[in-house]
């Protein structure tokens, strides 16, 4: 459960770390971000945790930068995210947002291939590797391939979204409240999908919630957030059993002991 | 109807004419439309320049257009094409910028974060998005311009009007009962045609 055993089967993952990081929006007088320090390890599933509005969407979108920092740095495998060109940089991050926006007009293969398409892979590697990547979400090539957005559920429809983001096979994985507008039973098989795949792929995950149980279940680190500013980072039994401060002990609950029925009966073996 | 019945060879020749004179006018219109729109669509300022520019040409009546034109450009198809694609630009352009303000943010969100570039988001996800609402504009401009073509007879463009204007002056009323049937029926057709294509490309 440490982040040190996870590491040393990281291949799948990059480093992510976040230097001194402040994000005023154009007009905005309060930092939306707001000197945040970070460090994700290679392999590691990092969830951002906090209320709307308090920064973290922000903070993961300078990651791939839709959104670029006032002051401070991005740094994946230790190199600055700015010496890189933004949509090439792109192409080699998954993201995934609670809205899915899969492209009507493109089958769900057509989909999956975005990126495939976008890095100029030949036609034979995209099919193969579309079919590999239905088979990981557990949606049947045959049967799913063809089909359109519309004709898919919501839950489908975000594992789509998924298999999107891991075509190219990125190193980092964003997901902005991805589960966030299915229903709970559809949302806890979402989230035993992503463990398992986040375990099979070892892919370095950066996720967003203010869902408290989601946060507990899939992190191997909670990164509790409010107002812009990091005000813990822990393991979620850590976060459980010393909340850093009133606002953390308030996020989590004023009864840890239900909280930890979560930890306990985890979804997958981790 | 005997005109029709008799002169039928005619009658199709005039209808090639304004199938050509809608078609040409259309393509070029939608050759300056899209990128008006587009413009229009992504720049607050500019749209409200583009919008009220071509609101205005829109309010100009066809037929002091066309005298102001023949001044300019002299007698003939072109002109009459001149004068078309104005006033389709209206129509396009509220199309295309309707069409590309209904895109779903998401699916830009989506392709940018996905490493789409400005233009091949553009091209490849807003703009076919859009297309449904884009064909709307493209029905309602063709189906104005069929109807608009007629007059296009009055300046020597060819096309229906011919019948019409000649039945006027000659006094011959099966003339022009045949020149507006077959305009009706053409603009009916493009309707119908048009409808077909934006069902087909909802998703």
């Amino acid at each position: 459960m440490t982040s040190s055993s996870k590491t040393a089967s990281a291949d799948g993952g990059a480093r992510v770390e976040l230097r001194a990081l402040s994000v005023t929006y154009p007009g905005g007088t309060v930092a939306a971000v707001h000197d945040v320090d970070l460090v994700v390890e290679a392999g590691e599933f990092a969830v951002l945790l906090g209320p709307s509005g308090c920064g973290k969407s922000t903070l993961l979108r300078t990651i791939n930068r839709l959104v670029e920092p006032t002051s401070g740095t991005v740094l994946i495998d230790g190199i600055d995210v700015r010496a890189r060109d933004a949509v090439e940089l792109r192409r080699g991050i998954g993201y995934v947002i609670q809205a899915v926006g899969l492209f009507p007009h493109y089958t769900v293969a057509e989909n999956v291939a975005a990126v495939p398409g976008l890095l100029g892979w030949d036609r034979a590697r995209i099919d193969a590797r579309v079919d590999e990547l239905l088979t990981l979400i557990r949606l049947d090539p045959a049967r799913y391939r063809a089909r359109r957005p519309r004709e898919l559920s919501g839950g489908e429809a975000q594992r789509v979204g998924v298999a999107r983001a891991l075509a190219a096979r990125p190193r980092v994985l964003l997901m902005d409240e991805p589960f966030a507008a299915v229903d709970a039973i559809v949302r806890a098989s979402l989230q035993e999908e992503i463990a398992r795949v986040h375990r099979e792929l070892r892919t370095t995950v950066v996720f967003v919630t203010h869902d408290v149980d989601e946060a507990l279940r899939l992190a191997d680190r909670v990164v509790v957030m409010n107002a812009g500013r990091v005000v813990q980072t822990g393991p979620p039994e850590e976060i459980l059993e010393h909340p850093a401060d009133d606002f953390v002990r308030d996020l989590v609950g004023v009864d840890p002991e239900t909280r930890r029925l979560v930890l306990e009966r985890p979804l997958v073996e981790r | 109807m005997t005109y029709l019945a008799t002169h039928a060879a005619r009658v199709g020749a005039l209808l090639g004419q304004h199938v050509v004179l809608v078609f040409v006018s259309l393509a070029v219109a939608l050759v300056i439309a899209l990128p008006l729109g587009v413009l229009a669509a992504r720049n607050a300022r500019a749209g409200t320049v583009i919008l009220a520019l071509t609101g205005v040409l829109y309010t100009i009546p066809s037929l002091a257009l066309l005298a102001l034109l023949v001044a300019v450009l002299g007698l003939g198809r072109t002109t009459a094409i001149v004068a078309l694609v104005v006033y389709a630009q209206m129509v396009l352009i509220r199309g295309v910028v309707a069409g590309l303000r209904g895109v779903d943010p998401a699916l830009v969100d989506a392709a940018r974060g996905l490493g789409f570039t400005a233009r091949g988001t553009l091209l490849r996800v807003e703009l076919p998005a859009a297309l449904p609402v884009v064909l709307g504009g493209v029905r309602v401009a063709t189906v104005s311009l069929v109807a608009l073509a007629t007059i296009a007879a009055w300046i020597n463009a060819g096309g229906l009007g011919t019948l019409l204007f000649e039945g006027i002056s000659t006094n011959n009323a099966d003339k022009i009962v045949a020149g507006a049937l077959a305009a009706a029926a053409l603009a009916i057709a493009a309707d119908l045609a048009l409808r077909a294509a934006e069902r087909a490309v909802r998703t």
